[in-house]
Formats: structure tokens, C-alpha cells, sequence
């Protein structure tokens, strides 16, 4: 069938799929056939939007999990304002729109023949595909960081099944009086750069109620980090003392962890003896395109800032965290917005409608700092010839000052933080 | 001020070129633009069996906690010392030892 165009291919096994019944070949459907791998804030977006607005185009997303598990809003079960089940979600709100949700594994991709596999041993074909696969923990990255090291030291920094987030809130649960939690945060770039602070704040707002003399020692590789005004004057005025942040200057680089120990040994092999570890550690995109080849040497993946298009190869999009795509950051928002520009962009040539010639991607991303204390940064983004740029005063910091001054702000915008998270995963899973 | 901070590898092979950190807490005040007293380190030298192998004049465009990562031919016994000389003159001091295999 060499004199087949892949469309005509695709539209010939879809007609006829019920008899083919080809082993290992899921069918193709309707006009075009697009899959999405990973379910997250990309994915899941993408996914989403696709059934709205392309009907006729076939969608199967591929997503190891049965249920989505966020990261934005995973602090507040440290904090105790949220539980585990408030922030998963199902994909049935996906399948009831008509996408195909198939939970397993993608482990290659050859986009010579446009087949993705999948660790079950189906093989799915499509015309575009787009790849959402987040991240992926550089293991080797902190000496004696590992699986079984992650148990005694929680990363916490990807949902999976929400075992990750909820050892920590136990571990914290269970820490002794007047006991030390520690935080080992990486260099840039990282998924969610307020995530860490964040986390910080919701570990002193649960300490501040149930442990009032413990200490948190956060310990970064870092010299600044966002809204780093904002959260430490939320530091000072909301929970005293408790928490100490220590630059890389300071000697906060963690190198190693000792989880038999319970040891946190900086970089000039001071050790500190901790209570309860997070080790967010440093980062890349997810293993699947860093093993087919779409990621560059930095272990991240370059993109068309226009399309999301791979640079390594015709008919992918890559989008989320995984991507190059500075100055935007690798949150949730910045994926649910860039994934429908990658879904126009994807299915221009499959539906021949027109891709969108000027995009702009939007990210807020909020922070909660204490009880009704919320802060954001705010930024409109638009593509350049050869990266993104932030639209001049398209945003913007909430603004700093007294707590006394400022306290109907924090409170607004703890209330526009839960409507924002409300909105998205309405965005992608309803 | 804390105690300066210096990492070197236990022991080098003789010849090896060995990785010296080192880093030292200190605000580093020039005095220029805030009203504080001044308060600056002056000079950082490192010496290897009594001989400099490295050192630095501060002036003010060098910033707080001041860090240096350089490289040094070992060289036997491997006795280092480390000195932050500060503009007052008080000086602090950090001896460390590699093992030359």
C-alpha cells in the first residue's frame, strides 16, 4: 500500500477496522487520527479541546494512571486544607466526550511510521501527535538519592498515584515536638517555580497549629526565587522564626542525603540531622522523549514557540513541562494554554482549517502563603522568531506591604487561587 | 560571621589536579549606598605547604558570601591554609589537609 497517502491509510483501516482487526493495532478513526501521550495539564487540556473543536478528529490519550493526581494544590494537604481526593481527578469526563483513554505505559516512538507503542505491546498510529510527558527526577543527581531513599524522603514533586504527597503530610503528622523538616530545592529550570516556597508556606501553616516550636531549614541551590519578596514577608509575619531559608551562598546545596541516617549533607559536607526530608531534586523531561531523541542535550525538548512542533521531528508536538520555553515557566496554566495552540497547530493540515498565526499563552501562577493569604504572578507570553517573550505589562506581582495593609488583597486572591483551580480542571477533565 | 566553609577531596594522587572550593558568610558592606559601616573583606589567599596557589583582592564590586572554586596540582604533604583577610586587619583562617597517595 506504498501509493496510499498515511490520511487516505488512516481513513481506509478506519472504514474498515471492525474486520482488519489487525493484533496489536488499535484502530484508527474519522478524519484524522491524533494521540496524545500523557494525561496531565497538557494532555489532558489538549484532549479536552480537541473533541470541542475538532469533532471529527479521532483522540486517544495515553496516561499510565487511572486518575490524575494534581501538583498545584498538593501543598494544601501539607497544610491541611485540602485531602487527597480533592485534587484527583477522573478521565471519564474525557471519555464521555468521545476521546479513547487507554492507561499504560508509551515506551517508543517512530515517527517515520507514526506508531507510538505502548508497554502492553498495542501499537497506535496517528497522523499528529502530541507529547505531554512532564518530567522526569535526575536520580543521579543528589548521591544517594533514590526509589527507596524517595520512601524515607519524599519528593512529592509528581502526582502519580498521590502516595508521594501523602507519606509527607504522615511524616509530618508523626514528626516529633520541636522537630526539623527539611527541604533540599534544585536549580533552575524546575516544574512549578513557586512550588517549593509554596510548600514551605503550607508546611509552617500546619507546623504553626500542631507543632509550634518546630523548625523548617529549606536548602537551595538557588540564590532568589519567585515572588521571593512576597513569601518572605509572609515568612515574617505569619509564622516568626520557623522558617530559614539558605542560599547556595550559604552553603544550601544539598549534594548528598543519608535517609538511614536522616542526614542532609551540604555541598561543604556539613550534616544536617533532619526530621523530615523533602528532597525535590533536580530535573528533565520525562524519560519517552528523551530516549526517542526529541529532547536536546539539556535533557529538555526544543519547540517551535509558534506550533509547539518538535524540532527533532515532523508531526509531534511537544508541550508542558518538558519543554524549552523560557521565559515561561513549567507550570500547569502554561500547559493547558500552549496545548491548545499545539491542537490548532497539529490538526491545521489534518482538517484544513487554519492554524492560529499570532498565539498568545497565558500563565498565572497563584501561591497560598497561610490562612486566606494568597499571591501570584501574572504574565501574558507571545512567541518571537526563536523563543517566547513576556508581553510588557501584560502582569505582574501582587503588591508587597503590611499585612495590615494588604490583608484584603491576600484574601482575594486565596479566593481567585481555588476559582482558578476549579477552572482548570474543569478546563481539562469536564 | 560563620565558620569559613572549604571542600577539598580527602586524598590525590601526587601531580593529580585537585577541585578547591571554598566559601566564607560575609555581608560584604561597602558603605556606598546604605548607611551601615563599612565592613569588606580585603583579600583571600590559599597556601599549599607554605606557598600561595591562589588569591584575591576584594574590592566593591565583590559580592556578599564571596565563593571560589579553582583547581591546584597536588603536591606533597597536601597541607592547606586558608586565610580571609578583612580590611580592619583581623583575619580568619582555615587549615585543611589532602592526602598525597
Amino acid at each position: 500500500m506504498t501509493h496510499l497517502t498515511r490520511r487516505a491509510f488512516g481513513t481506509l483501516l478506519g472504514a474498515s477496522a471492525a474486520t482488519l482487526a489487525a493484533p496489536g493495532l488499535l484502530r484508527a478513526q474519522s478524519a484524522g487520527r491524533l494521540v496524545i501521550i500523557g494525561g496531565g495539564f497538557g494532555g489532558a487540556s489538549a484532549a479536552r479541546f480537541a473533541r470541542i473543536h475538532y469533532p471529527d478528529v479521532g483522540v486517544t490519550l495515553v496516561e499510565p494512571q487511572s486518575s490524575f493526581v494534581t501538583c498545584p494544590y498538593g501543598n494544601l494537604i501539607l497544610g491541611g486544607k485540602r485531602r487527597l481526593g480533592d485534587i484527583t481527578h477522573s478521565y471519564d469526563g474525557l471519555r464521555a466526550r468521545g476521546a479513547e483513554v487507554i492507561h499504560d505505559r508509551a515506551t517508543d516512538i517512530d515517527p517515520e511510521a507514526h506508531r507510538v507503542t505502548l508497554a502492553g505491546g498495542a501499537v497506535l498510529e496517528y497522523d499528529k501527535l502530541i507529547v505531554s510527558p512532564g518530567i522526569g527526577l535526575r536520580w543521579d543527581a543528589i548521591e544517594g538519592y533514590d526509589d527507596a531513599a524517595a520512601e524515607v524522603f519524599p519528593h512529592a514533586w509528581i502526582g502519580g498515584d498521590g502516595s508521594q504527597i501523602s507519606t509527607l503530610r504522615a511524616q509530618l503528622e508523626a514528626m516529633p515536638e520541636g522537630g526539623v523538616v527539611a527541604l533540599s530545592i534544585p536549580e533552575n529550570p524546575f516544574r512549578c517555580p513557586p512550588g517549593p516556597y509554596e510548600r514551605i508556606s503550607m508546611i509552617a501553616h500546619y507546623l504553626k497549629q500542631a507543632n509550634p516550636t518546630a523548625k523548617i531549614l529549606a536548602f537551595d541551590s538557588k540564590e532568589g526565587f519567585a515572588k521571593q519578596g512576597l513569601f518572605q514577608d509572609a515568612w515574617a509575619e505569619l509564622y516568626g522564626d520557623m522558617i530559614e531559608w539558605v542560599p547556595a551562598s550559604g552553603d544550601g546545596r544539598i549534594e548528598r542525603v543519608d535517609p538511614a541516617n536522616k542526614l542532609f549533607i551540604s555541598e561543604f559536607g556539613e550534616e544536617h540531622r533532619v526530621d523530615v526530608g523533602n528532597v525535590i531534586p533536580p530535573q528533565y523531561a520525562a524519560s519517552i522523549v528523551r530516549d526517542t531523541g526529541l529532547a536536546n542535550e539539556s535533557g529538555w525538548v526544543p519547540v517551535d514557540p509558534h506550533s509547539f512542533a518538535a524540532a527533532a521531528a515532523r508531526d509531534i508536538h511537544v508541550i508542558g513541562d518538558a519543554t524549552i520555553a523560557p521565559p515561561m515557566p513549567k507550570s500547569g496554566y502554561v500547559a493547558n494554554s500552549t496545548a491548545k495552540t499545539a491542537v490548532a497547530a497539529a490538526l491545521a493540515e489534518v482538517t484544513g482549517r487554519p492554524a492560529w498565526d499570532a498565539p498568545v499563552y497565558f500563565n498565572t501562577c497563584y501561591s497560598h502563603a497561610g490562612e486566606e493569604y494568597g499571591i501570584s504572578v501574572v504574565a501574558v507570553f507571545r512567541p518571537t522568531e526563536d523563543g517566547f517573550e513576556a508581553v510588557p505589562d501584560s502582569g505582574g506581582l501582587s503588591p508587597r506591604g503590611p499585612l495590615a495593609e494588604q490583608a484584603r488583597n491576600r484574601r482575594l486572591e486565596a479566593r481567585h487561587a481555588d476559582a482558578w483551580y476549579d477552572s482548570i480542571v474543569k478546563d481539562m477533565f469536564s | 560571621m560563620s565558620t569559613p566553609r572549604v571542600r577539598l577531596p580527602r586524598s590525590a594522587r601526587a601531580g593529580d589536579e585537585i577541585e578547591v572550593r571554598t566559601l566564607i558568610e560575609h555581608p560584604m558592606h561597602t558603605a556606598v549606598a546604605t548607611p551601615e559601616p563599612r565592613d569588606m573583606l580585603a583579600r583571600f589567599e590559599a597556601r599549599l605547604n607554605g606557598e600561595a596557589v591562589f588569591a584575591f583582592d576584594f574590592a566593591n564590586g565583590s559580592a556578599a558570601n564571596p565563593t571560589f572554586i579553582f583547581h591546584v596540582r597536588a603536591v606533597p604533604p597536601g597541607d592547606f591554609v586558608f586565610t580571609w583577610t578583612h580590611e580592619d586587619g583581623h583575619s580568619f583562617t582555615s587549615e585543611q589537609s589532602v592526602r598525597i597517595i
